[in-house]
């Protein structure tokens, strides 16, 4: 059946993987996000509760603590299932090259193991540890968190702005694991996700207590709860967007045919009108809200600035679902710049009077901004990986040359959906059980994955 | 020694390292699976929820690790393996979701409903990882796995009789490990009952994976013959120690001594482990492949050796360190008599105190 179905439609493996693998990242990298930056978020609180003698605080970060337990072993899970799939669906891609990026992945091996070592510690020292050494067992979390999140992303931008290597007849000979570690495209694309990482935990997190207040729980405890990961996410917001903007730059340079299929520019020229949305056609956007030699600006600060187009390489080289590219492009964009307007928002009403505006709305939108950050990310995610298509290694590899020759990759495509349907869902329920259970009863110490065995089971009854 | 033979101990002590760890916690969800649903049975499971991952569980690290210096040192070998046995592997990846989410909610999930699915799927999933692991080790044993794209037979090549006995095989001694460490585990709890329950287990288990690796020697001899003739060979010793060991232990299980069955147990494993390595050298697939032609350009072995290096000066001191923990809050755990007060966050028990 699915040989049949493999030799009636060509490619089929090709766009089965290439699902496979989109939706197995876009899961994975919620809960990696939530990973690199919640344990910065959670020591936040705890120092606030040390240095303040807070007890709110203190019970926000011993919780926000089991948060992360929970999400960085399922994050386990699905990080795993990634790296099976660089063989089970990209053999050519890792044969070829795992030689060449592969130490990335073994320096991230090591931030995984000591940011699990450390959250075990963590976990444990609530009970074991006076207060401050306690707060300290946790300060490596963040920082293995931002080297792994390093590691990982610098393969990508490797695949982005290939170097360091030479090939010889299709086989790679020699490697320089600098020049590959420190690709050209890591300066803008490691910050732009490690600040990603960093906006949406603190949205997502300040958005569970948005709706907590909005609910009638306006406790002294839950507003703290809201304060800390949304200022966390209100800073780093404008960053994101500089930074976004000088990705977006560096990329109109380095991967020209990306940046034209992201804003849907057609002809190689000058003054090039931005669109906001429309339909992307061979013949320039349809619809959408157009400004006049705005796109040449965004790229060399001049309305005379020529912007290349898709026109330039053939059309099998460019980029394929050019309207979604372009539409995720704006979508993340938007979404920041709404987010920013929150972040002034929440700003000035701190500054005039030390509090959150008192409208439902701000809370409204609060709890909108995590979802709103989630898209955004994806999107993020979408530009990059859409926008290098056809090519697995930018200009070196094409991703149909890539895939497994394997049969049966629809099937597991099918089974993956399902099993992380499952694992999404569980996921939510253990979370909101756990939520439940806080405002409810007294928590269990050992209830969490990497916290202390519970007590040794009762000897047998005579 | 060339630095590609250095990597290959490397990977070789990964492979090791995840078939003892990960394969005591996978045998131990395989008797919670035929645990029963009796209060024997109840009580069986009880131990293995408390003896397993009290701390940590190894198994992912020890995996990605192995997965990672293939790949990155060997990538030729990971792409020929990873794409000709696709269904196995993809298999024993559903095992390692299902055992990693069992992991991350078990403890969250133990007073929900849906909880023995739960145990069901953890119980499954431990036998799915090894079972197809072990056809795996089989496929590239005997020559199956050749260089390329998804170039082998994608059925046969892990469907035939050398195949399912090793995967057979890995679910006997993952059995065994496991059985072995939770008499331990039992006799640390004080339930003689399970301790004998356990000794019970560990036995049957040693004869079936025994009886599984003889048989295994026969299928080798016809159908890996090159294997087959570097265990007999070069491996020979390290086989001899196996058997030495493997039958210490079963004598000392026999007589219930309380100490040595551990390390003969752990002993007998990893001597077959090497044993394989030894007799598959220098070639990464058989008679296809050496560790030579298949190696990394000679910079990116010195970056995994260099790495390596790293991650023992960084991960050595801080696993010692977590362990401590875990041993003095076990200590402390069992000692006191009354649970300190759960909610109460660190600063607030001081004011108190």
């Amino acid at each position: 059946m699915t040989g049949l179905l493999v030799i009636a439609l060509p490619f089929a493996s090709l766009i089965a993987a290439r699902m496979q693998m989109a939706f197995t990242l876009g899961f994975h990298i919620i809960l990696a996000s939530v990973g690199v930056a919640f344990p910065a978020i959670m020591l936040i609180a705890n120092y606030r509760g040390l240095r303040r003698n807070d007890p709110d605080a203190l019970l926000l970060a011993r919780r926000w603590s089991k948060v992360v337990a929970v999400t960085f072993a399922v994050g386990a899970v699905t990080g795993t299932v990634l790296s099976f799939e660089f063989g089970l669906l990209w053999p050519e891609f890792t044969g070829t090259f795992g030689e060449v990026f592969g130490v990335l992945f073994a320096i991230e091996g090591i931030f995984f193991f000591l940011e699990a070592i450390f959250v075990a510690i963590y976990i444990f020292g609530w009970k074991r540890l006076s207060p401050w050494k306690h707060f300290w067992a946790g300060v490596p979390i963040p920082f293995c968190g931002l080297g792994g999140a390093f590691s990982v992303v610098a393969v990508n931008s490797w695949m982005n702005q290939p170097q360091g290597f030479t090939m010889t007849n299709g086989e790679v000979t020699d490697v320089d694991p600098l020049k590959v570690i420190f690709n050209p495209a890591v300066p803008y694309e490691v910050p732009h996700m490690m600040l990603a990482a960093y906006l949406v935990t603190g949205f997502l997190v300040a958005s569970v207590y948005a709706v907590g207040m909005l609910r009638g729980r306006r406790d002294r405890y839950h507003r703290l709860g809201l304060l800390i990961p949304l200022t966390v996410a209100c800073i780093v917001t404008p960053i994101q967007f500089m930074v976004g903007d000088t990705a977006a730059r560096s990329i109109a340079k380095d991967q020209p045919i990306k940046f034209a299929a992201m804003e849907c520019v057609q002809t190689t020229s000058t003054h090039v009108t931005e669109y906001i949305f429309g339909r992307c056609t061979p013949e320039g956007v349809k619809g959408g809200i157009g400004i006049p030699g705005f796109d040449s600006f965004l790229v060399g600060f001049s309305t005379d600035t020529e912007v290349i187009g898709l026109d330039t390489v053939p059309p099998e080289d460019r980029p394929p679902a050019n309207t979604m590219l372009h539409w995720a492009f704006d979508t993340m964009v938007g979404i920041c710049t709404m987010l920013i307007v929150l972040g002034l928002w929440f700003g000035i009403a701190w500054w005039r009077k030390r509090d959150i505006p008192r409208t439902p709305w701000f809370l409204r939108a609060v709890a909108l901004s995590g979802v709103a950050s989630v898209v955004a990310l994806e999107c993020g995610w979408i530009v990059t990986e859409v926008g290098r298509q056809p090519w697995i290694v930018y200009n070196v590899m094409r991703t149909e040359d890539a895939v497994t020759k394997a049969d049966g990759v629809w099937v597991t495509f099918a089974g993956v959906m399902l099993l992380y349907a499952l694992l999404g869902v569980a996921l939510v329920l253990v979370l909101r059980a756990m939520a439940r259970r806080w405002r409810t009863e007294d928590e269990e110490d050992s209830e969490v994955p990497y916290g202390p065995s519970p007590p040794v089971p009762p000897a047998v009854a005579p | 020694m060339s630095s590609a033979d250095a990597v290959a101990y490397v990977l070789w002590t990964g492979v090791t390292a995840y078939a003892v760890f990960a394969g005591a916690d996978f045998g131990a969800g395989f008797w919670s699976l035929v645990a029963g649903g009796d209060a024997r049975g109840r009580r069986a499971r009880e131990l293995v929820d408390w003896a397993i991952g009290p701390v940590w569980e190894a198994n992912h690290v020890w995996l990605i690790f192995v997965l990672v210096v293939l790949w990155t040192a060997f990538s030729a070998a990971f792409e020929a393996i990873f794409s000709t046995l696709f269904i196995p592997l993809s298999l024993a990846a559903l095992g390692i979701v299902l055992r990693g989410a069992g992991f991350a909610f078990h403890k969250t999930a133990r007073r929900f409903r849906g909880r023995q699915l739960a145990e069901r799927l953890f119980g499954l999933s431990s036998l799915l990882t090894p079972f197809f692991m072990g056809t795996a080790v089989g496929a590239i044993a005997s020559g199956r796995v050749p260089v390329g794209n998804a170039t082998g037979d994608p059925a046969t090549s892990w469907l035939n009789p050398l195949s399912l006995l090793i995967g057979a095989l890995f679910v006997a001694t993952s059995g065994y490990l496991a059985a072995v460490f939770l008499i331990s585990d039992a006799r640390r709890a004080r339930a003689a009952d399970l301790e004998r329950y356990f000794r019970t287990r560990a036995l049957a288990a040693a004869i079936a994976a025994g009886g599984l690796a003889v048989a295994g020697i026969f299928v080798l001899r016809a159908d890996a013959r090159y294997v087959y003739d570097g265990l007999t060979g070069d491996g020979l010793p390290l086989l001899i120690v196996s058997v030495l060991c493997g039958v210490a232990a079963l004598a000392l299980l026999y007589r219930g001594a309380r100490r040595g069955a551990r390390p003969l147990a752990v002993g007998a494993v990893v001597a077959v482990i090497w044993g394989w390595g030894v007799a598959q050298h220098p070639y990464l697939l058989p008679q296809d492949l050496t560790l030579d032609v298949g190696a990394a350009p000679s910079a990116t072995l010195t970056a995994v050796l260099i790495v390596f290096g790293v991650a023992v000066v960084l991960v050595v001191p801080s696993m010692a360190l977590l362990y401590t923990l875990a041993q003095k809050s076990f200590i402390e755990e069992t000692s006191s008599p009354t649970a300190q007060p759960a909610t109460a966050p660190p600063e607030r028990r001081k004011q108190e105190a």
